[in-house]
């Protein structure tokens, strides 16, 4: 699914990541771990392509492609999806809208045409349930006065509709209440198909009791220094990141 | 070079002289003692003051000295009796009832009918025909809520100008149609327009008013609008300004609202496209509990130029101002907001609030953006902001990361700024169509060569299809 080889990238001359393997096949739950600074929401940013980044070395293979000369929607028509740490607000457009904006534009990509209204709107109902999103949530404009959960809940909405092969969730978990961190997780669990893949980006073990990973990777200093199964984020959950700052 | 262009001005201020002084029978063939006598001082104003320069502070932002460089044939001759005015214009707007009120050229066009009067006593007409006819109401209203002395084009529109749209609505009379004003150049060499309006609204009245600027030939044109416009006791206006004319024309266009107690008045110009506009909204309350909104949205390109102008004068107590102005400049246009709002020492409880959102497109875009506050009254509640900012990246990356296209994620968002500006229009077919062209024009689609500025879809009948689908935003 995703091939990540020796990727290095810096932000106006200053190296963030440096030298980065990782390796998502289909079916898997990748979580990455990290302090903060050490390059997790940079990796993300790259991945989806977001402008602004100079890599300097490496490959980012997606279904056997090398992604980085492609333009951020073109990566998202391939089927990548970034869940933002902090979504944007985006007045006088509706998640309605935006979403079958988006969903048509994807599906233009792949030659389809565009999705019938009865069918999105049968997926809409369908995919609200799955995020116990409010009624009137989708006719808001997208994320304009949302709580922090109700942007979270939104991205994974999002994700739901948009039905993406890779899911990047960046730090989906911070700023939001046990309830809210147990909806986000339960839609990313009915999401989870064999064809598929997720990356979650986060800071505390917390969320990984909900979304369990087939690996977890510790980030630190723009490298990716420790790998294994879901018990290293418990152990790093008990001896702190101090403990891989010394091993490294 | 500097020299040339002073010698241009003068020359074209010696032309329009030389037209008053030799053309005078025909100027004021229609004139009353009473307009004769204001024509004659303003004419006075006018040679004394000149074209505006930018040694004035109103007129700092916006440089006439090109456009006022090319020769103009000034004061046309009025159309024939028998112009056929559906040949010129029809309006297509769907389920878009209106009266339409047609000018060609500055005349008033219907010249079998110059004058109208309703089974509700409305009258609609040519000024020129109302100050014969309705000399009471002339001398109630004519000349005075413009301000001569103070915008020498207006002290040059009194001066010069030979009709216009006169309308009138009695006492107690709401206005069902939405009566709709066109302004329709066409003419074979360059013109200099003088155009004159006057709307009366008595007491307890209420009138919906969309004013249309088009043009159909593109000859090099200078339009210098005058409306000046009373609400009465009690009454309402809604009042929206469309203005889509192409770059060779210079729009000048001076509103003058005079507002008496509980009267509110709504008025919102839509800018699409144009050389140089110059809008003015002169607001006057003079009696309490008065409420006015001023709205403005304009989308420029290319060597564009626009110029919005209000000046809010709480001349009362309790009354209530809220300015909303939003602008979308590209390439290399240019733009000057300029907010004055005048609080009168007895305008205790005012509240005024002024906003002007911009965004530049590119770094030779610009965007001269100054609230002026006056306040001499001491229980007020003013506001005032003014933003200059560009497409934000995070948001673009944001809708971008969701397959949508960089280009329709700019439109998006473009859009989505000055969606709230078309929201304020309240009549529905009026709001779906400035909806359709606005959308149009931020796809760089809106050609601004057909009619009436509402007649977009003259030669694709079709419905406008986008591949962004923001019918439902």
């Amino acid at each position: 699914m995703l091939s990540i080889r020796n990727l290095k990238v810096s932000i106006k001359g200053k190296e963030i990541l440096k030298g980065i393997n990782l390796e998502v096949k289909a079916g898997e739950v990748h979580a990455i771990m990290g302090p903060n600074g050490t390059g997790k929401s940079t990796l993300a940013y790259v991945i989806a392509g977001r402008e602004g980044y100079e890599v300097s070395e490496g490959e980012i293979i997606f279904k056997g492609r090398n992604i980085l000369e492609l333009s951020a929607e073109e990566r998202a028509c391939e089927g990548m999806f970034l869940g933002f740490q902090y979504p944007v607000e985006i007045p006088g457009v509706s998640i309605t809208n935006f979403l079958r904006t988006a969903i048509n534009e994807q599906r233009k990509y792949r030659g389809l045409d565009p999705v019938p209204a009865t069918e999105f709107l049968a997926r809409m109902e369908e995919k609200k349930q799955l995020l116990e999103l409010q009624e009137k949530l989708a006719s808001r404009s997208v994320n304009e006065g949302f709580s922090g959960g109700e942007k979270k809940k939104n991205e994974i909405f999002q994700m739901a509709m948009l039905e993406p092969s890779l899911a990047i969730l960046d730090e989906t978990d911070s700023g939001l209440d046990i309830d809210a961190l147990r909806i986000v997780a339960t839609g990313v669990n009915k999401l989870r198909r064999p064809d598929n893949a997720t990356i979650v980006i986060t800071h505390y073990q917390r969320l990984l009791e909900y979304i369990i990973p087939d690996v977890v990777h510790v980030l630190f200093d723009g490298r990716i220094v420790k790998s294994g199964g879901k018990d290293l984020a418990l152990q790093l959950e008990e001896k702190g990141y101090e403990w891989i700052r010394n091993e490294s | 070079m500097e020299a040339g262009i002073v010698q241009s001005i003068y020359d074209l201020k010696e032309y329009l002289t030389g037209v008053f002084a030799e053309r005078q029978r025909e100027i004021t063939v229609h004139d009353t003692a009473f307009v004769a006598a204001k024509r004659a001082r303003a004419f006075e104003w006018f040679s004394k003051a000149g074209f505006p320069h930018a040694a004035l502070e109103r007129w700092r932002g916006t440089d006439l000295s090109r456009v006022l460089s090319h020769e103009y044939q000034a004061s046309p001759a009025p159309p024939s009796a028998e112009l056929d005015i559906d040949s010129i214009f029809k309006c297509d707007v769907p389920h878009f009832e209106t009266l339409l009120v047609t000018q060609l050229n500055g005349w008033y066009a219907d010249r079998q009918n110059l004058i109208r009067v309703f089974p509700n006593g409305m009258i609609i007409g040519s000024l020129a025909a109302a100050f014969i006819k309705y000399p009471k109401l002339i001398e109630a209203h004519y000349g005075k809520y413009a301000d001569d002395s103070s915008e020498s084009l207006t002290a040059l529109n009194t001066a010069m100008s030979q009709d216009g749209i006169f309308i009138y609505v009695p006492d107690n009379v709401t206005v069902e149609q939405n009566v709709q004003m066109v302004n329709i150049t066409d003419f074979k060499q360059n013109l200099f327009l003088n155009t004159r309006n006057l709307v009366i609204l008595g007491e307890n009245s209420h009138l919906r008013l969309v004013q249309c600027d088009d043009s159909i030939n593109h000859d090099i044109t200078f339009i210098n609008t005058v409306s000046e416009v009373k609400v009465g006791r009690n009454s309402t206006l809604d009042h929206y300004k469309l203005q889509n004319k192409d770059d060779h024309t210079t729009l000048i266009n001076s509103m003058y609202f005079h507002q008496d107690e509980g009267s509110s008045v709504s008025t919102n110009g839509i800018s699409l496209n144009g050389g140089l506009i110059r809008n003015l909204s002169h607001i006057t309350m003079s009696g309490p509990h008065s409420s006015a909104d001023v709205y403005g949205l304009y989308l420029m390109d290319r060597y564009q130029h626009i110029d919005n102008q209000v000046l809010i004068n709480h001349a009362a107590p309790d009354c209530e101002s809220r300015e909303l102005f939003k602008g979308v400049l590209d390439d290399h246009a240019s733009g000057v907001f300029n907010g004055h709002i005048k609080v009168h020492r007895d305008a205790q409880r005012t509240n005024a609030f002024q906003t002007n959102k911009n965004i530049l497109l590119t770094d030779k875009a610009s965007i001269d953006t100054k609230p002026f506050l006056e306040i001499y009254a001491d229980d007020v509640k003013c506001s005032h902001g003014a933003t200059i900012g560009q497409l934000d990246a995070e948001a673009l990356f944001y809708i971008r990361s969701r397959g949508i296209s960089e280009a329709n994620a700019k439109i998006l968002l473009m859009y989505a700024f000055v969606a709230d500006v078309i929201n304020k229009i309240s009549i529905p077919e009026l709001r779906q169509r400035m909806d359709d062209m606005v959308k149009k024009r931020l796809r760089g689609e809106l050609s601004q060569c057909e009619q009436c500025v509402l007649n977009c879809s003259t030669h694709e009948h079709e419905k406008v299809e986008f591949k962004i689908d923001l019918s439902k935003i």
